[in-house]
Formats: structure tokens, C-alpha cells, sequence
């Protein structure tokens, strides 16, 4: 550990510490929408940050174009400064919807990425089965999705996407489809995983809390064409827990930021 | 149990009808039933039967089998792409429609009067409805399981195989249970045109000879194989989309 930070710094920050550059990414629909327009955005390893926005901002079309779902009309993106074409598997994705298979098992749901590259059926069931217990779903290995409810199913969701072991995680709206309550729960949960894998996330999100609460870095869109404001940086300090940082000043203040620099776009 | 009960009366009340019917108008074309039961128990052991039951499985074990894996792929492909689909659209809507039928003949002069024809027959009746349906249900597949998938690297193989054709299986499950009940018609239809294949032939002699008793004993064996056919695959429908209500 201590020695990786060593030699990272010293390089220079730039180049080093960026793990994802969406460069000068436009998409124009065939229908002629212009849903985004000239998107530079740099993503720092070993950080989480949010595209935030409002509705057809063009957020959750960057991170499939950053997925390698959906193809740029101009731009590209880099991974560790190598440009890519498509998916690949330093990238995994976190759905809105789950995209739970609803015929298998949560353990075969969660290692089904595995089981796509071909590893052994023992194997990736270890290795799913640690997982399931580290996103906190231990005893459901066997259950199908339609017997979790739905903070369950992204659990299962996340998991899949952890026993690839991609360095970038990419995030679409994970929790807006569950509660407000359990929301809150896998927003904690989510940041103590991070805090033991080591990964860089780009995560969707249009709660300007959730935002500010998960993220080092807040990059705010906006819409007709999608483009960058502002990006923001919070700072404040998570080690004093979740209840302490939603009190927390400047968790309050980036709030307020956002919100004022957000509501001149809505009309 | 319960619910059965009415299907069990219905079916009573009919073969009595029959029974007393055939009994007062004492017609040699429709014997009665009594008699052409008793008379199964013949047919089912003739040499001839035998041979006719093992050409029409076999015929028709080969030409759904065709119609399922045509079906299937071209269903999947024309839900999956639009270019295919827009070419093939129209053939599949001419052809679920079209009265089969007639065209048996003229494959006859193409195929040869023989078992290819009545596979032919059977491809031709069940293939359509298994195309229309695993289209729809390839259609219906969530577009984030297949995201998911892609994101994972999949190969086209593994993308059909373990996510668009689970997805689909109660459409493909409907198609294929629908192709059975024409591939038993079209098995039928095409032996009796031909007149000189398994059942076809069968029912040809009986008629021409007036063993009006055997006739309607090859009928009734040859509605129950259908049926208890078309049941065993419904049952298997009911077992391989278990977990679809789900979706």
C-alpha cells in the first residue's frame, strides 16, 4: 500500500491518479437528439463520483458510453489512458433494474460474469459465495430474485459485479428503485465496502444528498445538450460516521451548492 | 378434482349419444362406440398398426424437430434484428395463414411419395407458430439482461444460449406446444394425401374396404396420441418456465 502511494506521487498527478477520461464525448441520437455535447470528464482512481443531474441530462448515456454499451458519436474514452471500444473486464456494471436473471439462483446470478469467462463451476461459486456474504446477503445463496426485496436484489446486483474484480465500477441509479429507508442503509454499506475494495466508481445518481454523501467528486449536467457545469469536490471527513457527516457543515454547504447551481437549469 | 368432473360428464354424455344413436339408426358407416373400443384393442395389435405408429414418429419426431431448431433460430434472429426481421416478417404472417394443405400435393412431385414429403408436411404446419412465438419472446427479453451479459463479455453463443432463450421460454414453451398440435395435423394430413405412408395408408385400406369399426379405432387411437402428445409437452411448458411469472 505504502509504496504504491510512493511511486504515485512521483508522477505526475495527472496522469497518474486517473484511472477513466471520457474525452470530448458527444451522442446525437438518430432522431437527431443531441444528448450529450463534448463531455470531458476525469475519473480519480481509487475515488467515487457521481454524474448528477436532472432527467435527460444525458448521465446515465455517459456511463453506458463509458460502459461500452451504447457507442459515442464523437469522443473517446480512456482506461488507464488506453482508449476503449467496448465492454471489458476492468468495467463492471451496477443496473438501475437489478438485471437479475429471475431463473437462477442468487449464487448463479452472482457468479454469472464468471461463469460468462469461463471459470470453473467450484471456483466461482467461492468466489461468489464470499461476495454474497461481504454485500451482507449470506443464507440467500439459494433463494431467487423474486423472493428478495429490492435493497436484496442489488445487493446480489453489486455482488456480481465484485467477483469480477474490475477496478471501475459503474453505477446507473442503483438505489432509486428501493426505499428510502434501506437507501440510506446501502448508501452506508456501499462506502464501508469501498473502504475494503479498492476500486474507482462512477456512480448515477439524481439525489443531490446521495450525491454529496457517497462522493469525492460531484460532476453536475445538465440537459438540450448534455454538458458538464460544474464538478465539485465535498471534502469532508467520512471517518466520523454517517450520522456525523450528514451534520456535517460542509456536507451541508455542497448540498446548497448544488441545489442553486442546479435550479437555474430547471424551467 | 373437482374440476374434472364436468370434462368426465361431458365426455359420458357424448359416447352415450353415440352408443344409442349408432344402436337405433344401425348405420355401417358409424358402428357403435362400444364396438370400435372393444375393436382397439385389435387394431393396436396388428403388424400393420405397429409399423404404421413407427413410420408416423419417426416422420414426425424428424419434422418438428427441423421446425424447432429453424424455428427457434429464425425466431430469435427476427427478434433480435430488425434487417431480419423486416425480410422475413411477411413470408412468416403468408405462410401461418395459408392453407397448408393444398400445397402437400404439389411437394409430392419435389420430395418424392414417401416419408420426406410427410417430414415436409410436418416442418411446414408446426414451423410458423414456433418462428411468431420465439420472435415475440426474444422481443420481450429485458434490455438490461442483456446489457448485463454484454458488459460481461459475452459471446453471441452465450448471450442466445443462457440469456435470450431462458428469457423467452414461456413464448418459445407456447410455440412449441402450438407446433406440436399442427405437427400432428400436418403428420395426418400429409400421410392421408399421400395415401400410401404409415396411418395415411392405414385409414385409406379401411375406408376402401368398408372396416368402418377399424376406421373409427385408428381415429380414436390417433386422437388420443395427439392428445396425450400435446399433454406431456404442456406439462413440460408448465415445468421449464417455473420461474418466468417472476419477470
Amino acid at each position: 500500500m505504502t509504496s504504491v502511494t510512493a511511486i504515485r506521487m512521483a508522477e505526475p498527478v495527472e496522469v497518474a491518479d486517473i484511472i477513466v477520461k471520457a474525452v470530448d464525448i458527444s451522442k446525437r441520437y438518430g432522431d437527431g437528439t443531441q444528448a450529450l455535447s463534448d463531455v470531458t470528464i476525469e475519473f480519480r482512481r481509487g475515488e467515487l463520483t457521481t454524474l448528477l443531474g436532472p432527467s435527460g441530462c444525458g448521465k446515465t448515456t455517459l456511463l453506458k458510453i463509458i460502459a461500452g454499451l451504447l457507442p459515442a458519436s464523437g469522443g473517446e474514452v480512456r482506461v488507464d489512458n488506453r482508449t476503449v471500444y467496448g465492454p471489458g473486464p476492468e468495467r463492471a456494471f451496477v443496473f438501475q433494474d437489478f438485471a437479475l436473471m429471475p431463473w437462477a439462483s442468487v449464487l448463479r446470478n452472482v457468479a454469472f460474469g464468471l461463469e460468462l469467462r469461463g471459470t470453473p463451476k467450484a471456483e466461482r461459486e467461492d468466489i461468489a459465495r464470499r461476495y454474497i456474504k461481504s454485500v451482507g446477503l449470506a443464507g440467500a445463496e439459494h433463494k431467487f430474485p423474486s423472493e428478495l426485496s429490492g435493497g436484496m436484489r442489488q445487493r446480489a446486483g453489486l455482488a456480481r459485479a465484485l467477483t469480477v474484480n474490475a477496478d471501475v465500477l459503474l453505477m446507473d441509479e442503483p438505489f432509486s428503485a428501493i426505499d428510502e429507508q434501506m437507501r440510506r442503509k446501502l448508501q452506508e454499506d456501499l462506502l464501508e465496502l469501498l473502504r475494503e475494495e479498492q476500486k474507482s466508481v462512477i456512480f448515477v445518481t439524481h439525489s443531490i444528498e446521495e450525491a454529496v454523501y457517497l462522493s469525492d467528486q460531484v460532476v453536475l449536467l445538465t440537459r438540450n445538450p448534455g454538458r458538464v457545469v460544474k464538478s465539485i469536490r465535498p471534502g469532508f471527513d467520512r471517518g466520523a460516521g454517517p450520522e456525523a457527516v450528514r451534520r456535517d457543515q460542509r456536507y451541508l454547504d455542497a448540498v446548497d451548492d448544488i441545489w442553486s447551481q442546479l435550479k437555474q437549469y430547471l424551467s | 378434482m373437482s374440476s374434472r368432473l364436468p370434462v368426465f360428464l361431458s365426455l359420458l354424455a357424448w359416447a352415450l349419444f353415440w352408443e344409442l344413436s349408432t344402436r337405433i339408426a344401425g348405420s355401417t358407416m358409424f358402428p357403435p362406440l362400444s364396438a370400435i373400443i372393444i375393436t382397439i384393442g385389435d387394431v393396436v395389435q396388428l403388424k400393420s398398426f405397429q409399423t404404421a405408429l413407427v413410420v408416423t414418429a419417426r416422420a414426425f419426431a424428424i419434422g418438428l424437430g427441423l421446425a424447432l431448431v429453424v424455428g427457434i433460430l429464425v425466431g430469435a434472429l427476427m427478434g433480435r434484428f430488425d434487417t431480419a426481421d423486416r425480410i422475413l416478417n411477411v413470408w412468416v404472417n403468408i405462410f401461418i395463414s395459408a392453407p397448408l394443405t393444398a400445397v402437400v400435393p404439389a411437394l409430392m412431385p419435389l420430395l418424392g411419395i414417401g416419408e420426406t414429403t410427410v417430414v415436409a408436411t410436418v416442418f411446414l404446419f408446426a414451423v410458423w407458430v414456433i418462428i411468431i412465438d420465439t420472435r415475440e419472446g426474444i422481443r420481450g427479453v429485458s434490455p438490461s439482461l442483456v446489457e448485463m451479459a454484454r458488459s460481461n463479455g459475452a459471446t453471441r453463443w452465450q448471450m442466445f444460449r443462457k440469456i435470450l432463450l431462458p428469457s423467452a421460454m414461456p413464448e418459445v414453451m407456447t410455440g412449441v406446444r402450438l407446433g406440436v398440435v399442427r405437427g400432428v395435423k400436418g403428420v395426418i394430413i400429409g400421410q392421408i394425401i399421400i395415401a400410401l405412408v404409415g396411418f395415411g395408408a392405414l385409414f385409406e385400406t379401411y375406408l376402401q374396404t368398408f372396416q368402418m369399426t377399424r376406421f373409427w379405432a385408428l381415429v380414436l387411437v390417433v386422437f388420443s396420441l395427439g392428445f396425450v402428445l400435446v399433454e406431456i409437452v404442456g406439462l413440460l411448458e408448465r415445468r421449464l418456465t417455473l420461474h418466468a411469472k417472476s419477470r
